[in-house]
């Protein structure tokens, strides 16, 4: 029988075991959109493209899935840019299904044409334009397998009104043939014996591990490789939640803003074991001064992060979760404690700290998050000083349970990214903070969030600033604030009614303690303004060109 | 220094974008690139000439394998293999300079292609430094036009550098 190749997309979705789309429609895509209304796969109508494609980012890295978006052509397409590239630089499996305009209008500057592919194609792992409706069904199986496996990424298919129309011969082929396509899954034998060996030989090493650890879901092997050999681990902030924050090992985040006695265990460290992370220069600083005296393993899923930055003793290209599986087996465990003792010096000298009298302290409240949920809770962030202190001073407890854009470090991709975690975790405890400035970018989703009843809770630490921006602007330009503070913030308490959102002011210390509680144990949405002091600054803080070993507060 | 890669890709639409847009984005200088189909209708041949030391080369593999079109690279520039590059020159040769620029053609093995009042078009097959060394030799008397195809080449003896299908056509998962 034939059918459409909408049809037969939205066929194909359904093989996959798609159970639910973020997306916005429009004219180029509605022959996907009528094929949709005869399926049971589920659409999340956001408000915004960027809100689609974020929350879908969101909802594959809590549930591990593809997470599939749609939209039309031109606007469209454009409006998911920021999204893809944030996928990309934090490799988060996406599908994203774009209308394009018909292919004999194709290159014409037709209503509503951009050349989709060629602006994603430096941030996709791979994209299709459909030519011939037949070859679909194929493009679409190596869409999903190229997103999910290696180093995952976004993958893009532009579909041209005229072709989602054509009828085809529906076929749908399990395997996929790849030729130009082979990701390395097992580690070589001979340079995991080899790591072996140096790690017997290390007197200090430790573990630095990345966003491969939660998205290979390998957090059991991470800790029992740090257990063994009685490693000291930090992690890069995409890594942040893969090991246990209240674990006796766990140094905290190291780099640009990480704890100084991450810093300096990795500074003095004669053995540095890279695990799914990639050496990126917020977290090196000056590259010379990254563990200068170590030999340096890496493990990664992609062989091109292997040297790029650092040279590197035993390479091992795999995937992490297996090449632990078969490194662990080959190790001796390890109680020297000569090392750990100095760690801890470092960790007792150099505690993360703050004021807590006086207004109310956006840290406070991240610790106050802390205590609440013991660290159980999947918390997702904005980007800007919260996001550190999250990052900072919120021991996560629960594999998996940190949401955030790192690479790109993308403002707006916290509420969409939460209410994608959300609509992937239903039953679970899912919160945002979030800056004052970056609520406003994506706000509009709270329409979405309301609509899907999701019992999201939404912290906004309102400093009514650019906070990390105007701290880049005290450190570097003399304290000279330009474009940073906001004349105007709208009525928060308001906005919530507005959407029938339950809402929360906090102005102190003691209104956290009595109110915080509260509102995360509302069963709906909730919207919470914690008006918190302009004046705190991230620390420590590595300055540009400095060494990780060179911190200051600021 | 310069290395010449040999790499097989999937003769699809866009292919050459993505690997001129992969050069450019990261920033690795292309000395020159030629591409053209090959015994397999379905995969294209590029020759790039890329200018980096060890490292770069490394990074230039490395992130041109991560293009899911491209199929098989190989760094021949320390094989013992035949270049060849075809340029076309149209020159100045008057009467009084003719005689002359006939018998450096002669010289190079280069062909009198096409003839003008005052110019001569020659064409001239060889490696680099031949078509460089022309170039040079003809430049006095005034180089109206010139274009060159960038190098193709290929290892020499029975070593293969291009695609072989082992048979396992379909990987099942
Ligand atoms: C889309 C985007 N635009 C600009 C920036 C630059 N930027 C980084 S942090 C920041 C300030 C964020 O302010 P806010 O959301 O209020 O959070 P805070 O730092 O105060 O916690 C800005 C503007 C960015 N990261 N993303």
């Amino acid at each position: 029988m034939e059918i459409t190749a909408a049809q037969a997309l939205v066929q194909c979705l359904e093989k996959e075991q798609v159970e639910l789309i973020f997306g916005y429609p429009g004219a180029t895509i509605a022959p996907v959109y009528d094929a949709l209304h005869d399926s049971t796969i589920k659409h999340v109508l956001a408000r915004h493209e960027q809100g689609a494609v974020h929350a879908a980012d969101g909802y594959a890295r809590v549930t591990g899935k593809v997470g599939v978006v749609m939209a039309t052509s031109g606007p469209g397409a454009t409006n998911l840019v920021t999204g893809i590239a944030n996928a990309y630089m934090d490799s988060v499996p996406l599908v994203i299904i774009t209308g394009q305009v018909s292919t004999g209008m194709v290159g014409t500057d037709a209503f509503q044409e951009v050349d989709t592919t060629g602006i994603t194609m430096p941030i996709t792992k791979h994209n299709y334009l459909v030519k011939d409706a037949a070859q679909l069904p194929r493009m679409l199986r190596n869409a999903f397998y190229i997103a999910s496996t290696g180093r995952p990424g976004p993958v893009l298919i532009d579909l041209p009104k005229d072709i989602a129309e054509t009828k085809i011969k529906f076929q749908y082929s399990e395997t996929v043939y790849l030729r130009g396509y082979k990701p390395t899954f097992r580690g070589h034998p001979n340079q995991i014996a080899e790591a072996a060996k140096l790690i017997a030989q290390s007197e200090r090493p430790v573990i630095y591990a990345g966003g491969g650890i939660n998205s290979s879901r390998s957090s059991a092997e991470l800790r029992a490789l740090a257990e063994t050999i009685n490693a000291p681990v930090t992690n890069t902030l995409q890594g942040l939640s893969s090991f246990p924050g209240d674990h006796p090992l766990f140094l905290g985040m190291l780099g640009l803003h990480g704890t100084r006695a991450a810093n300096l265990a990795v500074t003095n460290c004669d053995l540095l074991i890279a695990l799914g992370a990639r050496f990126d220069d917020r977290v090196t600083g000056k590259i010379s001064g990254f563990a200068p005296q170590a030999g340096v393993i890496h493990v990664d899923v992609d062989p091109a992060e292997i040297g790029k930055n650092l040279p590197v003793h035993i390479p091992i290209v795999g995937d992490v979760k297996q090449v632990l599986q078969e490194l662990l087996p080959r190790l001796e465990i390890r109680t020297d404690s000569r090392w750990l003792e100095q760690v801890d010096v470092w960790r007792k000298e150099y505690p993360l700290h703050y004021e807590v009298e006086g207004n109310l302290k956006p840290q406070y409240v991240v610790e106050k998050l802390d205590e609440i949920t013991g660290g159980k809770a999947v918390v997702a962030t904005d980007v800007g000083q919260h996001q550190m202190w999250v990052a900072q001073y919120y021991r996560f407890r629960r594999a998996g349970g940190l949401i955030t854009s790192g690479g790109l470090g993308a403002m707006g991709f916290g509420l969409p990214a939460a209410m994608g975690a959300q609509i992937g975790l239903p039953g679970e405890q899912v919160i945002l903070v979030v800056g004052d400035g970056g609520f406003q970018m994506t706000m509009q989703e709270l329409g979405t969030i309301v609509e899907h009843q999701l019992p999201l809770k939404i912290i906004i630490l309102n400093n009514s600033v650019l906070g990390m921006v105007r701290q880049l602007q005290k450190v570097y330009y003399n304290s000279r604030y330009m474009a940073v503070e906001f004349q105007f913030l709208p009525d928060f308490a308001m906005l919530a009614q507005a959407y029938g959102i339950k809402d929360y002011i906090m102005r102190t210390k003691e209104e956290v303690d009595t109110l915080l509680p509260q509102a995360l144990a509302e069963p709906g949405t909730v919207l919470v303004n914690c008006l918190v002091s302009a004046e705190e600054w991230v620390n420590p803080m590595v300055p540009a060109g400095k060494a990780i070993s060179e911190a200051i507060d600021c | 220094m310069l290395h010449t890669l040999a790499v097989l890709v999937e003769n699809s639409p866009g292919v050459l974008t993505r690997v001129a847009g992969l050069f450019s984005r990261r920033g690795f200088n292309i000395d020159s690139l030629a591409v053209g189909r090959t015994e397999d209708p379905e995969v294209s041949r590029m020759t790039i000439v890329v200018d980096g030391d060890d490292r770069v080369l490394e990074q230039v593999t490395k992130q041109l394998h991560k293009l899911v079109d491209v199929i098989k690279i190989n760094d021949i520039t320390d094989d013992e293999y035949v270049d060849r590059e075809l340029v076309l020159i149209k020159v100045n040769a008057d009467h009084t300079q003719r005689v002359e620029v006939i018998q450096i053609c002669d010289v190079f093995r280069a062909r009198i292609v096409d003839m003008g009042r005052k110019t001569l078009t020659l064409e001239c097959t060889g490696n680099h430094g031949k078509i460089n060394a022309l170039e040079e030799t003809l430049r006095p008397y005034g180089i109206k036009e010139l274009v060159r195809t960038g190098k193709i080449a290929m290892v020499r003896g029975t070593k293969n550098t291009g695609y072989q299908d082992n048979g396992a056509k379909e990987e099942s998962l």
